[in-house]
């Protein structure tokens, strides 16, 4: 069985479980409201609610998929993602036996990580310094 | 003129990490900043932190000394363990191995015999005051002999150890409360470690394994914050067993509008309708499953239709059965309650008989009394 | 002593314990009632005895129109707190799961919201009958200790119960443990006390209806 297989479950939970599919839709909605009032950013991690099963799923069915699909390969893959809710992104973060460790939805206009990393910066200054040094000589 | 662009002056580069932490160790294994971001907000969920944290957790850990690790394993199953190193996720939670020098751990180290204790000892020489001790596994103490290594009893090598140790993390229910070994009738003494050091700072990790993400995540906050976090009155750290699973679980909904499964086939069972009367101890039961789940996030035993065994409390193997709901008695009150209705019905017709006799007896010794009693 | 283990004996040790106390005074005071016999009367039978006792057992259930008038509140929040307590303990789930233990079968369980309805109902009438008890001059002038005592033991249980179902204050293994001892207590307490109402009330309303058919009068 592939490891990205969501696993079914006999029991089928219907429309009635959808306690916490609302409730962390309004929450998104007041982040992006925040965003735009005061530029404040929002994280939510969605491993710290309980959800019942297919509920992250329909999570993630409401907030759809927008023009922006990044794809990250460190420790594992990253899928960062710009819902259809422009400044609603998510970000599913994956081991390298590609299950999931840590999700995310963040209400930003760029999640901190996409962009290139100061210290990463330095150092590909030094190497790229070098390697023109060794190709000058 | 050619621009000098080398930076060999000696100037250190912004953002090298000093020598002998963890962001040196990860920087020199080529782990770029970006994965180092991940980790740090991977590790913030699995410590239940809020994610504005996760700034400081990356300056914390960054800056984080890798202490040493010493693991004990006594009286246990090796579970905890297996728990611990689930190959699900092997390079995300085994950075938080790079981030500790595990220097001694029976299953996983290559050396064995002499080599192997030596190690130990040195480690504890080297690092005493500074290290941390992690216990699996109970201690038996009718008989010290019935658990040793290398010669040495659980006993003396858990009260030789602690003696450097900064701080002890009990894994398990066994380490921290007895476990299996310490269930009825108990036969090899069998104790928890808290039941022997009095003197060391312990956390206690229960769970019949405990969750691996709990296990890493107080690794991971001891790393950062340096010291040990807010425990609750039995020792358990607050953040991962401040709840219990009923008043998180998903199910609850059905607990509070009284739709129970009946049996584990029922319909009830299969509209995923709360496991009460099948023996759930899910109410009386601390620990993080209904939240952080197992295998990353995929499930838990009440997900999956089988009730919380409670395996994260002390004594849960008596708790009287598994698929005993917890309003039922754990002993046989039935039988008592017949034997008493015989055992007091023969009192009952004995004192009944003796107080028949004091009323006969009273009419018989019954003398009038006259009027010239009266007057007298 | 951890909390888990303040449970278990209470549902292991202590409910033995309790139901050993309860079981043997009960029949014990019940046997020296049978045992001790009534005088047999020499008049001549002007009715039937056990019909009249039979009735009167269920006809006694009704207050006649005097008494009612003169202990209205006494009448009323007894029977709703009766009633609700009859309610709550066999038909809530928890304690079905209980007697089917113990008794060897079980039988459906009423809705959760509409037992805590319940549960809310039979703490406000047995607040009503203390507050009764302690205004009334004539009931305040009767009262005595035992009257408060079992009026304790019998409120205790009810509130404990809500509070460890609903979860409120104290850790939960605490919570469970304070409403299964509070059962208990009451259990160790009842047969020394009026509660043994609950058994003998039929046997002396049989009693009165059987003297009073034998005399041939109303009852």
């Amino acid at each position: 069985m592939n490891q990205t297989d969501t696993p079914r479950f006999n029991i089928h939970t219907g429309n009635e479980l959808t306690w916490n599919v609302k409730p962390i839709l309004h929450e998104i909605r007041h982040a992006l409201f925040e965003l735009l009032d005061s530029g404040n950013t929002s994280i939510i991690d969605l491993r710290s609610i309980p959800l019942a099963p297919g509920e992250e799923e329909t999570i993630i069915n409401a907030l759809g998929q927008g023009e922006v699909h990044a794809r990250l390969d460190a420790l594992g893959r990253s899928d960062i993602v710009e819902t259809m809710y422009s400044g609603v992104w998510l970000i599913t973060h994956y081991n390298e036996n590609e299950a999931v460790v840590s999700r995310f939805i963040e209400i930003t206009e760029l999640p901190a990580i996409l962009k290139s990393q100061h210290e990463d910066m330095s150092k590909a200054l030094k190497e790229l310094t070098q390697e023109l040094e060794t190709q000058d000589t | 003129m050619k621009k000098d662009l080398s930076l060999n002056d000696g100037t250190p580069i912004e953002g090298t990490p000093e020598p002998g932490t963890l962001g040196e160790t990860l920087r020199s294994q080529g782990v770029s900043r970006r994965s180092f971001m991940k980790f740090c907000a991977t590790t913030a969920s699995m410590m239940a932190l809020p994610p504005s944290m996760i700034p400081m957790i990356a300056h914390a850990l960054e800056n984080a000394r890798r202490p040493s690790v010493i693991w004990l394993s006594f009286q246990e199953c090796t579970g905890c363990t297996e728990s611990l190193t689930r190959a699900h996720s092997p390079t995300l939670e085994s950075l938080i191995f790079e981030s500790i020098s595990l220097d001694y751990h029976h299953t996983l180290q290559a050396a064995s015999g002499h080599a192997a204790e030596a190690a130990r000892e040195a480690a504890m020489e080297e690092n005493f005051g500074n290290y941390l001790l992690v216990v699996d596994g109970s201690i038996p103490l009718d008989n010290p002999g019935y658990s040793t290594i290398a010669g040495i009893s659980n006993l003396d090598m858990l009260t030789e150890s602690a003696k450097g140790a900064a701080a002890i993390i009990a894994v398990g229910t066994c380490a921290t409360y007895g476990g299996i070994p310490h269930a009825n009738p108990n036969p090899t003494g069998a104790v928890s470690v808290k039941d022997i050091i009095k003197d060391k700072p312990i956390i206690n990790v229960p769970g019949c394994p405990p969750i691996p993400v709990v296990i890493t995540g107080v690794l991971a906050h001891y790393l950062t914050f340096g010291a040990i976090p807010d425990l609750d009155h039995i020792g358990r750290p607050k953040v991962f067993y401040g709840q219990s699973i009923h008043d998180r679980c998903y199910r609850r909904p059905f607990y509070d509008k009284g739709q129970f499964a009946e049996t584990f086939d029922d319909e009830g069972a299969k509209k995923g309708w709360c496991l009460y009367k099948l023996g759930c101890k899910g109410p009386t039961t601390y620990n993080a499953c209904a939240t952080t789940k197992w295998n990353n996030g995929t499930s838990f035993p009440i997900e999956s239709g089988h009730p919380c065994i409670g395996c994260s409390e002390p004594d849960f193997w008596d708790g009287g059965g598994f698929y005993k709901a917890l309003s039922m008695p754990t002993e046989d009150i039935s039988k008592t309650a017949v034997y008493t209705v015989a055992g007091a019905a023969a009192a009952g017709a004995v004192i009944g008989a003796l107080n028949r006799g004091k009323k006969n007896n009273s009419d018989k010794i019954h003398i009038k009394t006259t009027i010239d009693d009266l007057r007298k | 002593m951890t909390e888990i283990e303040l449970l278990s004996w209470a549902r292991g040790p202590g409910l033995q314990i309790a139901t050993i106390i309860f079981v043997a005074g009960v029949v014990i005071r019940i046997f020296e009632i049978f045992l001790l016999g009534r005088k047999a009367n020499l008049a001549e039978a002007k009715g039937g005895e056990m019909s009249n006792g039979l009735r009167t057992m269920i006809t006694r259930t009704v207050p006649d129109r005097t008494t009612f008038k003169r202990s209205s509140v006494t009448i009323v929040s007894g029977y709703i707190f009766h009633i609700g307590l009859f309610i709550v303990c066999f038909l809530s789930a928890p304690h079905i799961l209980f007697l089917k233990d113990v008794i060897g079968f079980g039988w459906p369980s009423l809705p959760t919201p509409v037992i805590d309805a319940f549960a809310v109902v039979t703490i406000i009438a047995l607040l009503a009958t203390l507050v009764n008890r302690l205004t009334n001059k004539v009931m305040r002038y009767l009262t005595n200790f035992e009257d408060l005592l079992t009026w304790f033991i019998t409120f205790l249980p009810v509130v404990t119960g809500y509070i460890a179902f609903h979860r409120i204050g104290m850790t939960a293994p605490t919570l469970l443990a304070v409403h299964i001892l509070s059962v208990e207590l009451l259990m160790i307490i009842f047969p020394f006390t009026k509660l043994m109402h609950a058994f003998t009330l039929f046997i002396a309303r049989w009693y009165n209806g059987a003297i009073s058919g034998y005399r041939g009068v109303a009852s």
